[in-house]
C-alpha cells in the first residue's frame, strides 16, 4: 500500500512534464547529408532563438541514409547532396518537394608553396586524376601558367575514400569535360580512380594535401579556406580560368534556369565567369503533412533558413543562395500542405 | 498457518533459487549462441544477392567500382591479412620482450607496476586517437623513411616507389602500437604464471638468466604467448577507424608497403554510409569473408594453442 502514492505522484509528474514538452516545443527532426551538417545544425540553435517553441534536430547521417530515412517516414524532413531519384520519389506516396537550401563550391586543393593560384587546363583536371599527367611540370600545365617556373616534382592525387556527394559532383564535372574520364572512371559517390590515395571525409582529403608536397585533392571550399590550402583556378566552359570563391560560384547559381523540381547539377556551366565545379545540397520534404503543428513550424523553419538563415552560409564556407533561386525554393515550399 | 507448509515453501525456495540462476545462466548463454546466428543469418541474406551473382569470383578478382557494379574485395583481403601479418611481425618481439622485462626481477617491483600500467594504458586510447596521432606522427616519419627506402631499396619489390604516407607501413606501425598491450599483458601473465620451482631449478643447474629465459621460461609459457599473439592478430584484422585514417585506402594490388594500401573493415566503414542497391549486398558478403577470415584464424590459432600445450606438458 506504501507504494501506490509514490507511484501516482511519478506518474502525475510524468503526464505533467510531457504536456509541457508538447505544449512548448515542437520537435521537428531531420536526416541526412553530412556536408551541410555544421549549417543545418546551426540553423537550429539559431532559429530557436528566435523561435523557442520550435527545435530541430538535424543528424549527419549521409545522404543515402537520408534518403532511406525519408522514405521510412522516421524523420519529418530528409537532406541530400544528390536531391532524390524518380525511383526514389516514387516511393513516396503522398508526394515530395526538393528545396535546395545551400549550395557548395569543390576546389582542386594543392599543396605548392610558392605557387598560388595555378591555372588548370580542363583536360589537365581530368589528366591529373586519371594518372596521365604526372608532373607538376607537365607541358599541358605549363601551357597555361606560362608565367610560373613550375618544379619537376611528381603529383600525388588524393580523393575521397568514403562515399560522398563531393565525389558525385566532383566526378560528374570530369566525366562531362572529358570522354576518356566518362569511359574509365564515371560518376558516382564513390568511383575507382586509377592514381591516388583516399582520404576519408573532406578534413581526411585535407590532411593529405596538407601532408606532402605536391599533392592535389578535391575538398569543399570552406575545408581549403579554413585550412590555408592553395587553390587552383579552373577553366570553364567558355574557356576562361576562374579562381574558386563564393562570389564565383554565386555566379553561377544565379544564372542556372531551375526546373520545377528545383532538382538541377550545374554539370558544366557555361557563362563567361563562371566557377565550374559547384552543386546545390538539398531538403527533401513531403508534399503532404498529416500533423498542422508540425507543417506549420517545419514551413517557419525553412523559411527562416531560406531568408535569414542564409547570412551563415559564407562564414561556415557554403555559398548562399542567390535572390532567384530563393524565390523558387520559397515558392515551392508554399506547395506543402 | 500449520508450520510444515511453511516449510515446504522455505524448501521450495531455496530449491528455486539455484533453478531460476541456472536458467538464467543458460539463457543468458543460449542469446549469446542466438545473436551470432541471427548476425550471421542477417549478413548472408543482404549479402545474397551479390553472392549470386559474383560467387567466387568476389574472391579472386580485383575491381571494386561501385558505379559500374563490379565488385571484388582480393587487394581488400591482402591488405587486411598483409597489414594484420606486418603488425604483428612488429609487435611480437616487443611486446614478448616487454612482458620478459616486467615479469623478471630487472627493476624494483614498484617501478614494474608503473610501467606495467603504462603499457596496459595504450589499450584505452580510442582508435580516433591513434589515427589522429598516426597522421601528424608516423606519416611524416615513413614519409622519410620511404623516400629513403626507394632511393636505396627501389630496386627490391617490396620497397618500390613512389613513396606515400599514407601506406601499408603506416598502418602496420600504428596498428603494431595497437596490439602491444594485448601481447603485453597476456604474455606476462603466462611467463609470471611459470612455477617458481622451475625457474630455480634452471639455476640450480647452473644456467645462466639468458638461458633460463629461453631455455626453461619462454618454452613454458609458450601457449600463453601463442593465445596473446592470436588475439593480437583478431584484433589487428577487426580493427577500422585508425585503418582507414592511415591506409589510402586505395583498392590497387600492390607488392610496395609503401603502396597506399586497403582493408576489408576500412573498406566498410568508408562505404556503408552511401551505399546503395548491389554494392550493399556486396559490402555485406565483405563483411561476411571478414568474418570468415577471423573465424579461420581463430581457429589456426586454437589448434596452435592445443599443439604447444601438449609439446610443454612435459616441462610442467
Amino acid at each position: 500500500m506504501k507504494l501506490t502514492p509514490n507511484l501516482a505522484t511519478i506518474l502525475s509528474v510524468a503526464t505533467t512534464l510531457a504536456c509541457i514538452a508538447t505544449g512548448q516545443a515542437q520537435q521537428i527532426s531531420g536526416a541526412g547529408a553530412t556536408f551541410p551538417a555544421p549549417l543545418y545544425q546551426r540553423w537550429g540553435v539559431e532559429f530557436n532563438k528566435v523561435q523557442p517553441g520550435i527545435q530541430v534536430n538535424y543528424q549527419s547521417v549521409g545522404s543515402g541514409a537520408g534518403v532511406k530515412n525519408f522514405i521510412q517516414g522516421v524523420v519529418d524532413f530528409g537532406a541530400s547532396d544528390a536531391a532524390m531519384s524518380d525511383e526514389e520519389i516514387a516511393k513516396v506516396p503522398g508526394g515530395v518537394v526538393m528545396i535546395p537550401a545551400t549550395a557548395g563550391e569543390i576546389v582542386f586543393a594543392y599543396n605548392l608553396p610558392g605557387f598560388p593560384g595555378i591555372k588548370l587546363a580542363r583536360e589537365v583536371m581530368a589528366g591529373i586524376y586519371l594518372g596521365t599527367v604526372t608532373k607538376w611540370n607537365d607541358p599541358a600545365i605549363v601551357k597555361s601558367n606560362p608565367d610560373l617556373k613550375l618544379p619537376n616534382l611528381a603529383i600525388q592525387v588524393a580523393y575521397r575514400s568514403d562515399g560522398s556527394g563531393t565525389t558525385y559532383v566532383f566526378t560528374q564535372h570530369l566525366s562531362a569535360i572529358s570522354a576518356k574520364f566518362d569511359d574509365e572512371v564515371g560518376t558516382d559517390k564513390s568511383v575507382t580512380f586509377p592514381v591516388g590515395v583516399g582520404g576519408k571525409g573532406n578534413e581526411g582529403v585535407t590532411a593529405l594535401v596538407k601532408q606532402s608536397v605536391g599533392t592535389v585533392g578535391y575538398v569543399e571550399y570552406g575545408y581549403a579556406k579554413d585550412n590555408g590550402l592553395l587553390m587552383a583556378s579552373l577553366q570553364n566552359k567558355s574557356g576562361n580560368f576562374v579562381a574558386p570563391d563564393i562570389a564565383s560560384a554565386r555566379e553561377t547559381l544565379s544564372n542556372l534556369k531551375l526546373p520545377t523540381n528545383l532538382r538541377i547539377w550545374p554539370v558544366d556551366p557555361e557563362g563567361a565567369s563562371d566557377y565550374p565545379i559547384v552543386s546545390f545540397t538539398w531538403l527533401l520534404l513531403y508534399k503532404k503533412y498529416p500533423n498542422a503543428e508540425k507543417l506549420k513550424a517545419l514551413k517557419e523553419f525553412v523559411n527562416w533558413s531560406l531568408a535569414d538563415g542564409q547570412s551563415f552560409s559564407e562564414s561556415l564556407g557554403y555559398v548562399p543562395l542567390p535572390a532567384p533561386v530563393v524565390e523558387k525554393a520559397k515558392a515551392a515550399l508554399s506547395t506543402i500542405e | 498457518m500449520p508450520a510444515p507448509q511453511r516449510d515446504i515453501i522455505s524448501q521450495s525456495g531455496y530449491r528455486a533459487g539455484p533453478d531460476f540462476f541456472k536458467i538464467l545462466c543458460q539463457g543468458a548463454a543460449l542469446v549469446t549462441v542466438l545473436l551470432l546466428g541471427w548476425i550471421i543469418y542477417e549478413i548472408v541474406e543482404s549479402a545474397w544477392p551479390s553472392i549470386q551473382k559474383f560467387g567466387l569470383d568476389f574472391i579472386t578478382t580485383s575491381a571494386w567500382v561501385p558505379n559500374r557494379e563490379r565488385f571484388g574485395v582480393l587487394p581488400f583481403i591482402v591488405g587486411t591479412l598483409a597489414s594484420s601479418l606486418l603488425a604483428i611481425l612488429f609487435a611480437f618481439p616487443l611486446g614478448v620482450s616487454i612482458a620478459i622485462f616486467l615479469s623478471e626481477n630487472f627493476l624494483s617491483p614498484s617501478i614494474r607496476q608503473t610501467m606495467r600500467f603504462v603499457v596496459e594504458m595504450l589499450a584505452a586510447i580510442p582508435s580516433v586517437v591513434y589515427g589522429l596521432w598516426g597522421i601528424f606522427v608516423i606519416i611524416p616519419i615513413v614519409k622519410v623513411f620511404g623516400d629513403w627506402a626507394v632511393a636505396s631499396l627501389g630496386g627490391f619489390p617490396l620497397f618500390s616507389g613512389p613513396a606515400y604516407g599514407n601506406s601499408l607501413l603506416t598502418a602496420s606501425v600504428v596498428l603494431a602500437i595497437m596490439i602491444l598491450p594485448t601481447i603485453t599483458a597476456i604474455s606476462r601473465n603466462a611467463l609470471a604464471a611459470v612455477p617458481k620451482t622451475l625457474r630455480e631449478g634452471a639455476y640450480a643447474l647452473g644456467a645462466t638468466r639468458w638461458e633460463a629465459i629461453f631455455s626453461v621460461i619462454l618454452p613454458t609459457a609458450a601457449p600463453g604467448i601463442v593465445a596473446a599473439t592470436i588475439l593480437g592478430l583478431g584484433r589487428a584484422m577487426g580493427e577500422t577507424m585508425a585503418i582507414a585514417m592511415l591506409i589510402g585506402n586505395s583498392s590497387r594490388l600492390s607488392w610496395s608497403v609503401l603502396s597506399p594500401s586497403g582493408t576489408l573493415a576500412g573498406l566498410l566503414a568508408n562505404q556503408f554510409g552511401e551505399a546503395q542497391g548491389l554494392q550493399v549486398n556486396s559490402l555485406m558478403y565483405a563483411a561476411l569473408i571478414l568474418i570468415a577470415i577471423t573465424l579461420f584464424v581463430n581457429l589456426i590459432g586454437e589448434a596452435v594453442l592445443r599443439r604447444t600445450q601438449k609439446a610443454t606438458a612435459g616441462i610442467r
